[in-house]
């Protein structure tokens, strides 16, 4: 295995359809291994349904259709025997509006995966969610009050909840749309620390409508429109100097 | 779509071109005072200085409150970076003029050495290199911007031509010593005048092309 073209993703063509409606008009692009990477642009220009296609969720709503190639790893996504709960759990995914399953407590939201997947052993259980609370920088906040319904929590802490969920059944990669546009400038700033520290270990990609936080955070940004890819590079280039003048329209406000 | 931020940027152009215009006059002021031994004019010149700074410090301000309020990128953000290195270049630019508006006085109280040609032709480089530098700056040329920055050569030239002359003077008359020397200050600060200006038309091709050329052979 070729380990410079198998890290990371390799997407190629990728197109994806809403009925008869085609929202991405053929992506390629490689994202590397445990760095983060940046999805920008207006609403309605393709950043959520791709994301979405990298972990099959896109085709979860009804109607839908993928076509192209989504390697992960190497690994083919859309290949005939893989099954999509697999890739889900290897490339976790975290939302705009954070959504803890309003009947559990903090301590079975996050192993909620994990018993999914048939873990019964508490002691298992309780190291990892332990583990995924600390990393997700939430243990110090909540180890005393597990039992605790997971809504009890501020919006920010909701969803390090959510993140820590994800990282419970242990993914390789992290998805996160829009993490932090409902929470406040600290909370936000606390998810933006965590995706930092993260990157140690997981391959991220987040879309944002935030500009400062996507320069802020990632390593590599994508520029997206109307459903194409139309400018992707080092993150300091794109906010210094991107080569495109849609680029430049949209990261300094000028864009429509 | 109109937007308040362009006014803003508008705004800061017309700023620092106000400032490079004052910071020529203040050169060719003080070039002036030199050659036509008029103190008057030299006083004024050191006078003025404090209006340029005056001027440095509102852009600075004006950039970091832009830099604050907007969190610029791409080009708007190396326009603004790209000003407050400029204005800093302009102010020293300035204070070299306060400093041969000083040797002019000194030179004035003493019988002349020789006439000027040298070092006006110097003072008349210099003012076209900041000149053409901060036109390039107004109309994101590169392309001038690098020609000035090759111009600095020839003020280099000037410098070397003029100390080899200065120093013919003092090795056959001692007398002459105080007043070369005092020309050689000057020749000094021209060539310091151009470096300044060959540093605005660097960060202009950054403006422009997003690439820093300087410390570089490019």
């Amino acid at each position: 295995m070729n380990s410079d073209t198998q890290k990371g993703f390799r997407v190629e063509d990728l197109k994806a359809y809403f009925g008869k409606v085609e929202a991405l008009h053929g992506i390629s692009m490689a994202i590397p291994f445990q760095q983060v990477t940046a999805i920008i642009g207006p609403s309605g220009c393709g950043k959520s349904t791709f994301v979405r296609c990298l972990n099959r969720m896109h085709e979860v709503t009804p109607e839908t259709k993928v076509t192209g190639v989504c390697l992960w790893q190497g690994w083919d996504l859309y290949g005939p025997a893989v099954d999509p709960v697999e890739v889900r759990r290897r490339i976790g995914m975290v939302f705009q509006k954070a959504n803890p399953f309003p009947m559990m407590s903090i301590y079975d939201n996050v192993v909620a995966g994990l018993k999914l997947m048939g873990v019964r052993n508490k002691q298992k259980l309780a190291q990892t969610a332990e583990q995924s609370l600390l990393r997700a920088a939430l243990w110090d906040e909540v180890k005393d009050k597990l039992g605790q319904p997971g809504t009890s929590l501020s919006g920010g802490q909701q969803q390090r909840l959510c993140i820590a969920r994800a990282l419970a059944v242990e993914p390789e990669v992290l998805l996160l749309d829009e993490p932090t546009s409902a929470l406040d400038p600290i909370a936000a700033r606390k998810v933006e620390e965590l995706i930092y520290d993260l990157k140690q270990s997981y391959t991220i990609v987040i879309v944002t409508h935030n500009m400062q936080q996507a320069a802020r955070v990632s390593d590599r940004t994508a520029f997206f429109l109307l459903g194409e890819l139309i400018e992707y590079d080092k993150t300091a280039l794109i906010f210094t100097n991107p080569r495109e003048k849609r680029t430049e329209d949209y990261i300094t406000g000028r864009f429509g | 779509m109109q937007w308040h931020f362009d006014d803003e940027l508008k705004r800061l152009k017309e700023m620092i071109l106000r400032m490079g215009a004052m910071v020529e006059e203040q050169i060719a002021n003080s070039v002036k005072a030199l050659v036509e031994r008029d103190v008057d004019l030299a006083r004024q010149t050191i006078a003025n200085d404090h209006r340029v700074n005056a001027m440095d410090v509102e852009i600075d301000e004006t950039c970091i409150r832009l830099l604050a309020l907007y969190q610029p990128a791409a080009r708007d953000l190396r326009f603004i970076t790209t000003a407050m290195k400029i204005t800093t270049d302009l102010e020293r630019m300035s204070d070299l003029s306060e400093d041969i508006s000083e040797r002019a006085i000194e030179l004035a109280g003493e019988p002349p050495l020789k006439p000027y040609i040298d070092l006006p032709r110097m003072a008349g480089h210099a003012q076209r290199m900041v000149k053409e530098a901060l036109d390039a700056f107004v109309n994101q040329d590169a392309q001038l911007a690098r020609r000035v920055c090759g111009d600095d050569q020839m003020i280099d030239d000037l410098t070397d031509q003029i100390f080899r002359e200065l120093l013919s003077y003092m090795m056959a008359d001692p007398a002459t010593v105080t007043r070369a020397i005092r020309l050689s200050f000057i020749a000094k600060y021209l060539e310091r005048i151009g470096d300044h200006a060959t540093n605005v038309a660097e960060m202009v091709v950054y403006l422009v092309e997003g690439k820093l050329i300087r410390h570089t052979q490019a």
